[in-house]
């Protein structure tokens, strides 16, 4: 008997017990959706990462108020901070750096005719462009006028004219409402593309920063510093630099940890390895406990089957079966289930992800490995999970199993 | 009908003898006491007899049927199926055995209730390992034969009892078995039914087909042509009937 014959029986046999087959797979298809889409998640942000690393320059430091947490995070408190002060003492007294960015953050509502949106606003300085390899579509920058006149001119992100539902050429020298303040706005960013789940710059709009302090937020604490380390300088030496002048703008005695970190790209690849490495542990995590009730369903849903047909097994015995016939035909049986499972639970997962995608605007990518890994799996979640049913059923004598009721 | 195996031993039954019993016995251990279901059965039966294997319950009837059919193998005493010495055989190869020698009917017609009645009929081809195409047209052809070739495709749930039996007997027929093993096949029918089954076996038994029967029914096995009566696992009586 070909394994074709033994698949078209397994079928009949699953057909046959349509509700309960696919209550046995249910555990399989959720614990392979769940694993697919989680690992598309891991795939998308590491893209999505890659992406941003590949446009922040190498010789890019980023400041963050807080202490950095080893290679975890960064926790932020009200106590620390970091100021304007911190910005004009970095670049006043830093030897290192060609130039400094600051970036005042906020959300507020922004209104457009009788559109109405959040959205992040950033003060910031006219050299945040270069510093972030930034490009405009449309418009000009902030320039050191605007800056010195407080002026209240708006360059918006990408996105922001596609969420007002206006072009982005007839928006600009328009006026639109940023927190119940007019500004015009001067300028349109170029595209930057998906973050890692976080907001996206392509969603900011960015204003002077002394109109961001004195005129909108009424604050001096930064949400984060760039700094452009000087040709021909080592990163390394630009952090020993960074980190002496801040430690003294801070008044930070010698031996106590710093208020705030310094991260470079590596450190930021760093981090960015370490959580999602946390997320495959978890997403193995999922499959493993999922994948064992799995296979505990159909374990049990196979025994069951095999008490139940005990006479379909005798019949088939007299008729000439042996009990490599009978082994065969309860394993194909159950590792037909678990492959089943496997591909209801692909299909899961990929309309999952795309939904995920689509809803919350976040790159997830379904890899070919991950779908194949998933159908290897719970195949052999499947044989494994067959093989003692079908032991005992091929075990069953004939005259027996013929009595059996 | 019965085809003679080829690889048969010198010492083999000469042809024509479809099945030789030499002296089977069959004892069973149940802890303290042994019971012997077969007492020493001595028994040989030609190609195309039809015999009525008969007896009050408890006679050792079904324990020869297990024998003869190959489900069970004596304790000691040899069997021999068309030229083969069974008695011996591994479970494998008495799994093939069945497979191409023997053709059970029995009395709760036993089809496989998930599959229609061709699916039903191909199952002894399958496990042959005939292809797909003549495994459809034999099984087909068999249906023919007992007169269901219009019901191929219903289940046997949608089936009368005298149409399950017939696609039984389909089933028994297909791999054109040296014996056709019923036991008690109109056990489970009306007497209606059962005659009509009854006859079909007379229409099988006149295109050469050996049937032995097993019945406790004197009125089924009145349709036989040679009765043999089995008390506390020994033949009492070994009989051809006239004119029946």
């Amino acid at each position: 008997m070909s394994l074709l014959e033994s698949i078209r029986i397994a079928l009949g046999a699953i057909r046959g017990n349509a509700l309960r087959s696919a209550l046995t797979i249910l555990m399989i298809v959720i614990g392979v959706g769940c694993v697919i889409i989680g690992a598309a998640f891991g795939s998308g942000t590491q893209a999505a990462v890659q992406e941003q690393m590949n446009t922040l320059g190498t010789n890019v430091l980023a400041i963050w108020p807080g202490q950095s947490f080893g290679r975890g995070g960064v926790a932020s408190s009200n106590r620390v901070s970091l100021t304007i002060d911190d910005y004009d003492a970095l670049r006043r007294d830093s030897q290192f750096l060609s130039a400094v960015v600051p970036e005042l953050r906020s959300g507020r509502q922004v209104k457009f005719g009788n559109k109405n949106i959040y959205g992040t606003v950033t003060g910031t300085t006219p050299n945040y462009m270069a510093v972030n390899n930034r490009e405009l579509t449309h418009g000009r920058m902030i320039t050191q006028s605007d800056l010195a006149a407080r002026r209240r001119v708006a360059v918006l992100g990408y996105s922001i004219p596609t969420s007002l539902e206006f072009a982005p050429t007839s928006l600009l020298g328009r006026d639109i409402s940023i927190g119940r303040i007019i500004f015009k706005v001067v300028g349109v960013f170029a595209e930057v593309g998906s973050s890692y789940g976080g907001p996206s710059v392509d969603d900011a709009i960015y204003i002077p920063l002394t109109t961001a302090r004195f005129r909108v937020f009424g604050s001096d604490r930064l949400g984060s510093l760039s700094a452009e380390v000087k040709e021909s300088i080592g990163v390394d030496m630009a952090m020993v630099d960074i980190e002496r002048v801040l430690r003294r703008e801070h008044k930070i005695r010698p031996g106590d940890p710093n208020d705030f970190t310094i991260m470079n790209r590596a450190v930021f690849s760093d981090m960015m390895q370490s959580i999602t490495s946390t997320l495959s542990t978890y997403i193995i995590g999922i499959l493993a406990i999922s994948l064992l009730i799995g296979a505990i369903g159909i374990l049990s849903i196979m025994l069951v089957s095999v008490t139940e047909r005990t006479r379909e097994i005798g019949v088939r015995k007299a008729l000439g079966a042996t009990r490599g016939n009978i082994l065969t035909q309860f394993i194909v049986e159950a590792i037909t289930l678990g492959a089943l499972g496997g591909l209801f639970g692909i299909v899961l997962g990929w309309l999952g992800s795309e939904a995920i995608s689509s809803q919350f605007d976040m790159p997830l990518i379904v890899e070919m490995q991950t779908v194949l890994i998933a159908v290897a799996v719970s195949v052999s979640v499947g044989f494994l999970a067959g093989v003692w049913p079908a032991y005992l059923a091929s075990k069953l004598d004939p005259i027996e199993a013929l009595r059996h009721d | 009908m019965a085809t003679l195996n080829p690889s048969a031993s010198r010492d083999a039954p000469p042809s024509g003898q479809v099945i030789d019993l030499q002296s089977i016995h069959k004892n069973y251990d149940m802890g303290s006491e042994t019971i012997h279901a077969l007492n020493g059965v001595d028994c040989r039966m030609e190609v195309n007899e039809y015999v009525a294997i008969m007896g009050p319950s408890g006679s050792g009837k079904s324990t020869l049927m297990n024998i003869i059919g190959c489900l069970d193998r004596p304790s000691t005493g040899e069997y021999w199926l068309a030229g083969e010495n069974v008695s011996k055989l591994n479970d494998k190869a008495l799994a093939r055995v069945r497979n191409r020698m023997i053709g059970f009917v029995f009395q709760t017609f036993n089809l496989l209730s998930k599959s229609n009645a061709l699916q039903n009929v191909e199952t002894p081809l399958l496990y042959s390992g005939i292809g797909r195409r003549e495994r459809r047209n034999r099984a087909l052809e068999a249906l023919e034969r007992v007169g269901l070739g219009d019901r191929t495709f219903h289940k046997p749930s949608e089936l009368s009892g005298g149409q399950r039996q017939r696609v039984a007997v389909a089933r028994a027929l297909v791999n054109d078995p040296a014996i056709l093993l019923a036991d008690e096949p109109t056990g489970n029918l009306d007497t209606r039914t059962g005659k009509d089954i009854m006859a079909l076996f007379e229409e099988l038994y006149s295109a050469g087909q050996t049937i032995i029967l097993v019945t406790h029914e004197p009125e089924i096995a009145v349709r036989a042509k040679r009765h043999i009566h089995l008390r506390d696992g020994e033949v009492t009586e070994d009989y051809l009937v006239e004119n029946s």
